[in-house]
């Protein structure tokens, strides 16, 4: 078994994240799929730090989590927002921005 | 061969424990994503979701990243899980998750297209790394102080400023927050009996005046009788929809006592 298997495993799980993203209906199930594909990328990260055998993959892979972390603070927060306003979390109803 | 170039081949190698590891925990972040799609309640999504990361950061350790691993234990499973489950709990468990298809064909089209995009990199990357030789994070890299200590020296040399522009981030994300979210009050004011009055009559309502009551007469005391308008037509707003939906009862002929045949005898 070499390296490449955790490339493989990434790329499915990648794949899985963006039908997840195209297909449900839910604003916060969208939002966990897109996590997944972060975490997907994370894992690439990570496998191509240890084939090339430095670190900077590492350190790359810390600051997506770091930026994963404040898109997601932000996001749920206009999740919430738009629930306060539409009293409905699904994306087909938010068509627009204002009102 | 020297001592530091056998530790880093044998870094490289893929050990027997962490091939019985991956196809253990593999599959198990697979079943975790292919959960968290196919789950028809959020929350059991978002716990689809946890097992997958739990996984990730277990393959993390394994792929001597233990620093990464237990971050991504930490920050994912343990802070971002659970921001999501307040937003769920907040927004409501039974929100209802909309089934029908506003595009037709968008569920087979996505599907398609993920299975497209699967095998197109999946093939690339068999393709294209199948005999990469892995260096693995040797001694040399990892030096005395270890994975953290290794990437704590290249966050504060060679990637201080990237780590310098992450707190300001935070700092935004964090105001962004709760700018976002903070709740206004409905309305400042309360609003007065005139400009009550003059929304009521701009057509706040259905109707200007409240619903007129039901009818009660000497006979029946229910509110499943109408009040009656003045040229006898029964008042349709004064019986609730409920009531009005359901079709009315035949009346059975009231039993009156006998009385003549007693007076006879």
């Amino acid at each position: 078994m070499s390296p490449t298997y955790y490339l493989l495993l990434s790329a499915l799980l990648f794949s899985i994240g963006a039908v997840g993203v195209l297909v449900r209906r839910n604003a916060i199930v969208v939002f966990m799929c897109i996590e997944l594909m972060l975490n997907a990328v994370n894992l690439t990260l990570v496998t191509f730090s240890r084939i090339d055998g430095r670190l900077d993959g590492q350190i790359i892979a810390f600051f997506v989590m770091v930026v994963a972390a404040a898109e997601v603070v932000v996001g749920l927060a206009i999740i919430m927002s738009i629930f306060r306003s539409r009293r409905s979390a699904s994306i087909d109803d938010a068509n627009l921005l204002k009102y | 061969m020297t001592l530091a170039q056998a530790v880093l081949a044998q870094a490289a190698e893929v050990s027997l424990g962490e091939t019985v590891t991956f196809w253990i925990l593999g599959p198990l972040a697979l079943a975790g994503a292919l959960g968290m799609i196919f789950a028809r309640n959020a929350v059991h999504s978002a716990l689809w979701l946890a097992l997958t990361m739990l996984n990730l950061g277990a393959l993390y350790v394994v792929q001597q990243a233990p620093f990464l691993g237990f971050v991504q234990i930490i920050v994912y499973t343990g802070a971002v899980m659970m921001l999501f489950l307040f937003v769920l709990m907040l927004i409501g468990r039974d929100s209802p998750d909309a089934v029908a298809e506003v595009l037709r064909g968008q569920r087979l089209a996505a599907a398609v297209l993920g299975v497209g995009l699967a095998g197109l990199l999946s093939a690339a990357l068999a393709r294209a790394l199948s005999s990469v030789q892995s260096v693995g994070l040797g001694a040399n890299d990892l030096g005395s102080a270890g994975n953290v200590g290794g990437i704590g020296r290249l966050l504060f040399t060679d990637f201080l400023f990237p780590f310098e522009l992450t707190s300001a981030l935070l700092i935004t994300a964090a105001v962004g927050a709760m700018v976002l979210g903070h709740a206004r009050p409905r309305s400042l004011a309360k609003r007065g009996q005139r400009a009550t009055v003059q929304a009521r009559l701009r057509g706040e309502h259905d109707r200007i005046s409240p619903l007129p009551g039901p009818g009660v007469f000497a006979t029946a005391s229910s509110v499943a009788t109408p009040a009656v308008l003045p040229d006898g037509s029964v008042a349709s707003d004064s019986l609730a929809e409920i009531i009005a939906s359901v079709p009315a009862e035949p009346r059975e002929p009231r039993e009156l006592p006998p009385s003549g045949q007693e007076t006879k005898s």
